[in-house]
Parts: C-alpha cells; sequence; structure tokens
C-alpha cells in the first residue's frame, strides 16, 4: 500500500507561533519570519485626514437627502472617488465616520460595487463594452486595439489599468465594461460615462490620442467632457453651480439617429396611436 | 387594429428639447396629475389594474395588483421606488426614455406615489447613466419650481419629495430586493421573499418597485382611460412597449409597437437584416430569455406568445445576430458575465457560473468535450430555480436554449478538438 497524504492531527499546531494565537506577553514580532518587515505593525499609523470642510459639508448634505443616513454610503462614496480619482482606505474611513458605521462595513460596500476603483485613475477613464452584441459588432476588437494602444504590442493594457501617471493630465485608465443599455448604438464606449457611440478601431484610437493630447471630444450622447473625478462628483449629486454651466451640461445632446428612428418612421408613413378621449376616472366603491 | 408603430411614450422624442418643462407642458405634459390628483387613490389603482398594464421591467407583473398589495394604513411611511437600473444585456429602452423624455417619468411618479400614498419616491438611476442622471435631476428642480413636487402639489394637499439615486455598476441591482439593499447602502443581494417589498421593503416599511416604462405609462392611461390602452396590444398584454432592436440589422433603433408584434414585422420597420446575412439567432427580451432562432420570426412578442414559445418577453431587448456569429462563443460572452454579476450570495449560482464560464471558455478555444455538453446542462439543472433570484435561472437561459438549437456547433468545436489531439504514443497506455 503506498502512503496516504499525511492527516494534519486536530489541535493547535504550534499556536505560540501564531499571531492570533498569541497572548499580550507574546513578542509577535520577534516570532514573525522576518521581524524586519513587521517591525512597527502594532504602531498606531492614523490615516490622513485629506478631506476638507467642503467635503464634509457635501457629506452631510447628502445624508440629510434620506430618511436614514446609511442610504447616502453609495453617494457618499462617489464623493470621495470625486475628490482622490478613486476610493483609498482614508476614502472609506472617512464615509465611515460620516456615517458612524465601521470601516469594515463600508469597505464590503465598495468592494461590491464595479464603478468604486480601488487604485488611483487616470484623468479619463474608458470604458468599452465588451459584453455578447457589442463584442460582435466589434467591441472586442476595439478594447484589444485600445490594450495595445495605450499600452504596446508586448505588454498591453490590462482590464483597469492607467496609462500614463495617474490623476495626471491626459492620463488614461482602460476597462472593459458590461453592457452599457446603448445595444442599438453598438459598439458603445463611454468616456467618464458619456456615450461615444457606434465605435471603430480608428474611432476609439483618435478618440484616446485625442483625450492623450489634453482635448476633449464632444460625445454623441451627454455633457461636455470634464475629467473622471468631475463625472464622480455629478454621480454624488452634486452638478455645476453656474445656471448656465448647468444648462449646458442637462442640454448635452441625446437624440441619436438610432433612439428616434421608430418614432420618425411613425410620422413619415403617418402611424399613430388611437386618439384619446377624455373619460372620467372609474367610479369605485368607498370603504 | 392599431398601427404597427404607435407612438405614446415616444410621441415626444422628435421634439426639439423634449427633456425641457416647458416643452413637455405644450405637449400636455402634467394634464395627467391634474386628474389624477381630482380623483382617488382608489380610483387611480382600480384604473390601472383596468388597463391591464403589466410591469415593463421584464417579470410582466400587473402594475395595478401590485400597486393595490400596498396596506391602506400608515404605520410607516411608504415608499415608491424607480427600478431605473437598465443593464440586462441587450436592454436599451429605460434610458433613451430617461433622456428624450424624463418629466413622463416624473410625472408618472407623482401620479403613482398618489396613488399608493407615498410622500418619498426614489429614483434608482444605474451609475454608468450619468446623462440621465443629470436630465432627471434638472427635470426634479424644474418640477420643484412649477409647483408639481414638494408641498401640496397643485392645492390638492398631497406632498411628495423625488430622490435620484445614482447606483455604481452592479447588474443584480435590478432585482428589486437587492435593489433596496443598495438604496439603504448596502451590497446589493437579493432578499428573501417573503416578505414582498409591500410588506417590508426600503427601511422594512411598505414599497413598491416599479420600471421606469411601466410608470411613465400611467400619465396616458390617467388620460386616455383603460379602454384606449387596451386598443392597442393583445387581451392579456395591452399596450404599446418599446422594443430596442439592435445587432446585425439594417436599421437598429427604439421602435414602439403594440404588444404582439413580431420579429418579422420588426425587421420589416428596421430594415431588414444587415447587408442581407441571414438571421441565426435573437433574444426576444435580453440575454436571461432563452434564444430563439429563424423558426420563430412569426411568434407574437408578448408576455404570452414569447411564453407559449417556449421562451419569455423579457424587456423586449431584441438582440439580432447574423449568420456570422457562433452560438457557443455568444454563450460563453453572456455566462462570463453572468459570472461578473452573480452577487455570490448563493452558492449553485456563485459557484455554477463560475464553472459554467470556465467549461464554455474551455469549448470555444477547441479543448472541449462531448461530454462538456452534458455537464453544462447538469450544471445548469442544479441554479435553475435554486437561487433567491432570477439572475441564476437568467445565466442557465443562453446555455440550455443554445445548446436545443444549436447543439450541432457544439458538438462541431469538440470534433475539432478530437481531430487536434495527437495520436497516443504506441505503450503510452498501461
Amino acid at each position: 500500500m503506498t502512503s496516504s497524504t499525511a492527516v494534519p492531527e486536530p489541535g493547535p499546531n504550534a499556536a505560540d507561533r501564531t499571531h492570533a494565537a498569541a497572548g499580550p506577553d507574546v513578542d509577535v514580532i520577534a516570532i514573525a519570519p522576518d521581524p524586519e518587515v513587521a517591525a512597527g505593525i502594532l504602531a498606531e499609523t492614523p490615516l490622513e485626514d485629506i478631506f476638507d470642510e467642503g467635503v464634509v459639508a457635501r457629506a452631510q448634505d447628502l445624508i440629510a437627502r434620506y430618511p436614514q443616513s446609511r442610504s447616502a454610503l453609495l453617494p457618499m462614496l462617489h464623493l470621495v472617488q470625486s475628490v482622490q480619482g478613486y476610493v483609498s482606505q482614508e476614502g472609506i474611513a472617512f464615509c465611515a465616520k460620516q456615517l458612524e458605521l465601521s470601516d469594515a462595513e463600508v469597505s464590503a460596500v465598495a468592494t461590491f460595487y464595479t464603478m468604486y476603483k480601488r487604485r488611483p485613475c487616470g484623468e479619463h477613464l474608458v470604458s468599452v463594452c465588451t459584453n455578447t452584441l457589442c463584442a460582435a459588432m466589434g467591441g472586442d476588437a476595439i478594447y484589444k486595439k485600445l490594450q495595445t494602444h495605450l499600452g504596446s504590442e508586448e505588454k498591453p493594457l490590462g482590464h483597469n489599468e492607467t496609462a500614463g501617471t495617474p490623476n495626471e493630465p491626459g492620463s488614461i485608465t482602460l476597462e472593459h465594461a458590461e453592457c452599457l443599455a446603448a445595444c442599438d448604438l453598438a459598439p458603445v464606449i463611454q468616456v467618464n460615462y458619456e456615450y461615444f457611440d457606434n465605435q471603430t478601431e480608428e474611432k476609439a484610437v483618435a478618440l484616446v490620442d485625442a483625450l492623450q493630447a489634453g482635448k476633449k471630444p464632444a460625445p454623441t450622447r451627454g455633457a461636455p467632457l470634464t475629467n473622471f473625478k468631475g463625472a464622480e462628483l455629478q454621480l454624488a449629486g452634486f452638478f455645476p453651480e453656474d445656471e448656465r454651466q448647468y444648462r449646458k451640461d442637462v442640454d448635452g445632446p441625446s437624440q441619436a439617429v438610432e433612439t428616434l428612428r421608430g418614432a420618425k418612421l411613425a410620422q413619415e408613413r403617418g402611424w399613430v396611436a388611437p386618439a384619446a378621449k377624455d373619460i372620467p376616472l372609474p367610479e369605485v366603491e368607498k370603504k | 387594429m392599431a398601427d404597427p408603430i404607435t407612438p405614446v411614450l415616444t410621441k415626444r422624442w422628435l421634439s426639439p428639447n423634449s427633456w425641457q418643462i416647458g416643452q413637455y407642458e405644450a405637449l400636455e405634459g402634467y394634464t395627467a396629475i391634474r386628474k389624477a390628483l381630482a380623483g382617488t387613490p382608489e380610483q387611480l389603482v382600480q384604473l390601472v389594474k383596468d388597463s391591464g398594464l403589466r410591469g415593463r421591467g421584464g417579470a410582466g407583473f400587473p402594475a395595478g395588483i401590485k400597486w393595490s398589495f400596498m396596506p391602506p394604513n400608515f404605520d410607516k411611511p411608504h415608499y415608491l421606488v424607480i427600478n431605473a437600473d437598465e443593464g440586462e444585456p441587450g436592454t436599451c429602452k429605460d434610458i433613451p426614455l430617461m433622456m428624450a423624455d424624463p418629466h413622463s417619468l416624473i410625472e408618472g411618479c407623482i401620479i403613482a406615489s398618489y396613488a399608493m400614498r407615498s410622500n418619498h419616491c426614489f429614483i434608482y438611476v444605474r451609475g454608468e447613466a450619468l446623462h440621465c442622471i443629470r436630465r432627471l435631476n434638472a427635470a426634479v428642480r424644474e418640477a420643484e419650481a412649477a409647483g408639481y413636487l414638494g408641498e401640496n402639489i397643485l392645492g390638492s394637499g398631497f406632498d411628495l419629495k423625488i430622490t435620484v439615486h445614482a447606483g455604481a455598476g452592479a447588474y443584480i441591482c435590478g432585482e428589486e430586493t437587492a435593489l433596496l439593499d443598495s438604496l439603504e447602502g448596502r451590497r446589493g443581494q437579493p432578499r428573501l421573499k417573503p416578505p414582498f417589498p409591500a410588506a417590508a421593503g426600503l427601511y422594512a416599511a411598505p414599497t413598491t418597485v416599479n420600471n421606469v416604462e411601466t410608470i411613465a405609462s400611467a400619465p396616458f392611461i390617467v388620460n386616455g382611460g383603460s379602454s384606449w390602452f387596451r386598443e392597442m396590444g393583445r387581451e392579456k398584454s395591452p399596450g404599446p412597449k418599446i422594443y430596442s432592436i439592435s445587432g446585425h440589422v439594417e436599421k437598429p433603433g427604439q421602435y414602439e409597437c403594440p404588444l404582439g408584434t413580431t420579429l418579422r414585422e420588426l425587421l420589416d420597420m428596421a430594415g431588414g437584416m444587415k447587408d442581407g446575412i441571414p438571421l441565426k439567432f435573437w433574444t426576444p427580451g435580453g440575454s436571461s430569455t432563452p434564444m430563439f432562432t429563424a423558426e420563430h420570426l412569426d411568434v407574437p412578442l408578448d408576455f404570452e406568445g414569447a411564453a407559449e414559445a417556449g421562451s419569455m418577453l423579457g424587456t423586449t431587448a431584441v438582440q439580432v445576430f447574423n449568420e456570422t456569429v457562433s452560438v457557443p462563443w455568444a454563450v460563453m460572452k453572456w455566462t462570463q458575465f453572468y459570472e461578473h454579476e452573480s452577487c455570490g450570495k448563493c452558492t449553485p449560482c456563485r459557484e455554477g457560473t463560475y464553472w459554467l464560464a470556465q467549461i464554455l471558455e474551455r469549448m470555444v478555444e477547441g479543448h472541449g468535450t462531448e461530454e462538456d455538453i452534458d455537464t453544462l446542462l447538469d450544471v445548469c439543472d442544479n441554479i435553475l430555480g435554486r437561487s433567491f433570484c432570477a439572475l441564476g435561472d437568467g445565466a442557465v437561459s443562453p446555455i440550455t436554449s443554445g445548446i436545443k438549437y444549436f447543439r450541432d456547433e457544439f458538438l462541431a468545436l469538440c470534433e475539432t478538438n478530437k481531430a487536434k489531439q495527437k495520436p497516443e504514443l504506441v505503450g503510452a497506455q498501461a
């Protein structure tokens, strides 16, 4: 008979050598595999407070919008992302403090949602839809092209990786996205969540080239581009205070040919919904 | 018989600045709330029941019945929550609607909130839909300024506040109870039902969750009446519906037709197949609805018709694929989507989607075997009906329907693999 794999004995295995089992009298640094690396792990390292009074005021404004404060967590994570370009440990601690939650509770939420980035992002976030329909219409090819164009043939840029230095002008974070709900305009790309519809490899390359050169190409549907942080501020629920700027954003284009096709065809052919007559509301018995 | 296209929800879309309140009011906007607020909540619930309006988010539950589940008492505040987390692959109807005509949704929210005695309504919009969030926010501001929102709306004594809330990129939040968890600031994971949201929804208070298109239909029903609404569509699935046609057709786009329109009719409007390349497969309402083939061109696309033919109406997201597209590849892409979006709460879905994606990737790479097809079906069998929500059920739809109609294509992948395998060396098998 061949010898089977050894079955671990139940009970504490070298409990005195694990941090978890160590009592207060054990010098955990001394027993660490590499004491030099472990040095200082017990010291309280306070997180830097990088959020100023303005951000605190906005966080409080968010809380006031909901019947229960915790509902403000998702917008608040967008808010911290608008400050730092990602959700940092400081950002998590900030939300936790504002909402009287633990860091762990906030972390659990922040790591669940795709739009909260765990590493610093570029000035712009470029999302390429690679779900089935867009992929079949050319989305996969566009994504591959951008990977090598923003990276290199040898080292293509990966999902959620940044070309350039994060937060620096012209830097771009690339991601492949799930269905962006613009299938009639496939394949689509979003830059900072504004739509660039009916893309091709050439158009996509020209788009990222322009972004890298500091230009702000106009989206097919959406407001004039700012940057990733600016988009995140709006997602948090804060819009430009300047009325003209606000209106310009809201009135950014949306009437794509595809969107209007059915309505236009009906108009051309004289097709209409049945005429509505003004009929009183139904009578119901009083309870 | 109604016309082939019946623009109701889409009728204002051609107007310049259709999203602005001035334009909306000029085109009969905010006339329905005057009529609604002059009536009683019971009358409105009855009207929507009579109209036969069914939920436009995919499940097709009768909206009036859902509204009537809200308790009549006021132990807790009531909430109306609009599900604007559009993300089902292929679905692209709510986003253009919110961009083009956000006020119709706002007016619908006022009517529905009044009918369900709610004074706070939330619109949970998918985070990636930033332009919709912006337009809705502007619409709320305009409506507040005009006295359509806030306290004592138009002197009726009814108060309503609308909060536009941005999601953060999680498909699962389109499931109504996951959406409520997300709106409460948690991970978006579905809840066990019962209790249903009408009993214990947002903050454990009575809540109704409705899709954008459903609620945007309400003002038209109030103005036109239930029999007008029933002049369009079919007996059990009345009304107009926005069909979103995408993929390999000449003129993809949004076509608002009476329910029960067939793909043959839709293709005719959309200019036929792109470059004349024949149709291979299509989905009637997103990737979670089992696929159809060219055999199903004349299936009436309403809730009953699609179900009788072995699929579901879903969101009427008609994704059309021509002969150049490999079915196993398309199924693999969709499966990768479900794997990514599974929230991880239920083991069959969390683990199952992961294995399904791996098997399909292996097959598409040419390393599959015939047994893999059985393994896929077996894993599907272990997911279907065994998770809290419909995500798991949706995940198996493309696979089971793909194998049902295109088993040969899956087998062909295995054949090429067999042919590629080198003959084993003599004596290698002991």
